[in-house]
């Protein structure tokens, strides 16, 4: 029998000899993950059920990371449940502010997920982690709260997409333009229940960074999780980021592995997307985008707020001063990213151009705080959703892009390809 | 289990910051969370939504976060059932596990805004009785009906651990 990359990963994770797609399972997890917003009501459940421990206090991360620092008292409150929590159960991996960054670029940094793992968060961008060659999916609180108890989670195997991106990546593309690209392509509900698994040429050249953003976004397309196969990029990662949980896996997809869809793409011809409001499938090719002003420009998020995001975006703004109409806030999604770039001179660059420099936050990603949009802002953000309202007002609009395209935009104040200002 | 309510009808992709916005996720409160629910696309609703009244949706139905927030603001408002075309699977999970009724039903563009519908999860069945027609909606799978009966997730697993 032959497996996809996903279902062997499952497969390892139950007592089955066999496995298939629409099956329901009931998972070992390697690791679990909850935030200020989710974690609160898996600690009502937790409570409530009345567990006296925890399934594994190594497993279980607790990361404050959207509404912080506390924006308000009831956040405030939220905050303060985490760490009575991890207090009472003695969870190793909770992080204060100061020490935690944006959990889905926390996690992969400190070597706490690693390939080969089952990895379930109360975030649905918990898919992010498929990037390293492992199964990862988001989930609600309930289901984290059950996981801590067992150590357990169900899940009906899913079928697998494989996308294949062919050919050489042009300039000023990356990653995002990839999985804009292919929401576009396949719409908000295209892979909805279904592992996409993201292979090909194109997809062989891309930096870990950059890995990390496509399988961010599978869920934007309804994904149950993102996966690329491991290979020597994930590997070095993964050497750079010591797995404190064990050795890692590497599983591949056998040959005649079943797939509901092969869909390829050549990406020679690419250029940098811009998902428009109100949906993440809204998706053109910035040349298309002519006099779009812009009010507030965002360079962060767990899909691009790691280093390499922020080099792209200083290299635009080196030298030049961000538009008079425009504010531009950047947020390092870890303190190791924010110490990198203070030690590279980004941060300089990014103070002298007239941007604001944040703690790591999710902040105005979801608009939490710490960049609200007002009625008939615009903003044009490296994030991950655009709905109507996410970033504020329900009479404002977001626009998604690369950091590039956001760094070009930022100088200019409308959406302009990166070329218009080097 | 028969649900009976008057109709409040949404589209496509209605999505988890439709259903509840961020703003509003620094409390865990059903109540204070179903005062908020709908507001950025049907300011209104919250108010006029009756106890037992039910949501219909289009395609992809709670997609977006994994706010748990979404379901109990929907609860908490009162709604006794959300019927979709189809539903993002986060929020399908989210409501099964806590008890949060639901039904995928193809049929949902033949449902207006207002009409009253009679519904019999077990048997699927839902009928409209303002325009007098049934619809069969597919049965759940054995596991996830396992999972409705029990009460939702935390007690299938209370009665999983006693069993062992």
């Amino acid at each position: 029998m032959d497996y996809t990359i996903t279902e062997k990963i499952l497969l390892a994770h139950i007592d089955e000899k066999s496995i298939k797609p629409g099956e329901f399972i009931w998972a070992k997890v390697d690791f679990t993950l909850g935030n200020d917003i989710t974690a609160p009501i898996a600690i009502e459940q937790f409570e409530t059920y009345g567990a006296k421990k925890v399934f594994d206090n190594k497993k279980i991360a607790l990361i404050p990371d959207h509404f912080t620092p506390a924006k308000d008292l009831k956040s405030a409150q939220q905050a303060k449940k985490l760490k009575e929590f991890a207090d009472k159960y003695n969870i190793k991996h909770y992080y204060e502010v100061g020490r935690m960054g944006i959990e889905h670029a926390l996690l992969p940094e400190m070597g706490l997920v690693k390939p080969g793992d089952l990895i379930i968060g109360a975030d649905s961008h918990t898919c992010t982690y498929g990037a390293l060659g492992a199964f990862s999916t988001g989930m609600g609180s309930t289901d984290l709260a059950a996981a801590w108890i067992t150590g357990h989670c169900w899940l009906k195997v899913p079928e697998s997409i494989k996308f294949v991106y062919k050919g050489k990546m042009p300039k000023w593309t990356s990653g995002k333009d990839l999985i804009l690209y292919t929401i576009k392509d396949i719409g908000v509900d295209g892979a909805l229940y279904k592992a996409m698994e993201f292979s090909g040429s194109a997809i062989r050249q891309l930096p870990m960074d950059d890995r990390f953003t496509m399988c961010n976004m599978a869920i934007e397309a309804g994904g149950k999780s993102g996966i690329i196969e491991p290979d020597e990029i994930t590997l070095d990662y993964v050497k750079k980021h010591k797995s404190k949980n064990g050795k890692p896996k590497v599983f591949k997809s056998d040959k005649y592995a079943k797939y509901t869809k092969v869909i390829e793409y050549d990406v020679a011809k690419l250029e940098p997307q811009v998902a428009c409001p109100h949906l993440p499938s809204n998706v053109k090719p910035v040349s298309e985008l002519k006099n779009v002003k812009i009010d507030q420009i965002v360079i962060g998020s767990c899909t691009n707020g790691r280093i390499s995001d922020l080099r792209i975006a200083a290299k635009i703004l080196k030298g030049k001063k961000v538009n008079s109409g425009v504010r531009v806030i950047v947020i390092p999604a870890t303190q190791q990213i924010y110490l990198d770039a203070i030690k590279e001179g980004l941060m300089e660059i990014f103070v002298k151009s007239g941007a604001v420099v944040s703690t790591p936050t999710c902040g105005p990603c979801l608009g939490g705080h710490a960049g609200i949009l007002a009625d008939g802002e615009s903003a044009l953000a490296t994030t991950n959703r655009n709905f109507i309202g996410r970033m504020g007002s329900p009479k404002s609009f977001v626009y998604l892009s690369n950091p590039a395209v956001a760094a070009a935009s930022a100088i200019k104040g409308k959406i302009t390809h990166p070329e218009e200002v080097l | 289990m028969i649900i009976k309510g008057k109709v409040h009808k949404f589209g496509n992709d209605v999505n988890t910051d439709d259903i509840i916005a961020a703003k509003y996720l620094n409390t865990t409160d059903a109540k204070e969370l179903g005062r908020h629910c709908m507001e950025t696309v049907a300011p209104e609703f919250a108010q006029k939504v009756l106890k037992g009244d039910i949501i219909v949706g289009g395609r992809n139905f709670g997609c977006g976060s994994s706010r748990e927030h979404a379901p109990v603001a929907i609860k908490g408002c009162g709604v006794s059932l959300v019927i979709a075309e189809s539903f993002a699977r986060i929020f399908f999970r989210n409501s099964i596990n806590i008890g949060l009724p639901i039904l995928e039903l193809k049929q949902v563009n033949k449902i207006n805004e207002g009409d009253e519908l009679e519904v019999d999860l077990a048997k699927g069945e839902v009928k409209n009785s303002t325009q007098n027609i049934t619809y069969k909606s597919e049965a759940f799978a054995d596991f996830m009906q396992e999972l409705v009966q029990s009460g939702g997730l935390m007690k299938w697993i209370r009665r999983k651990q006693n069993t062992k």
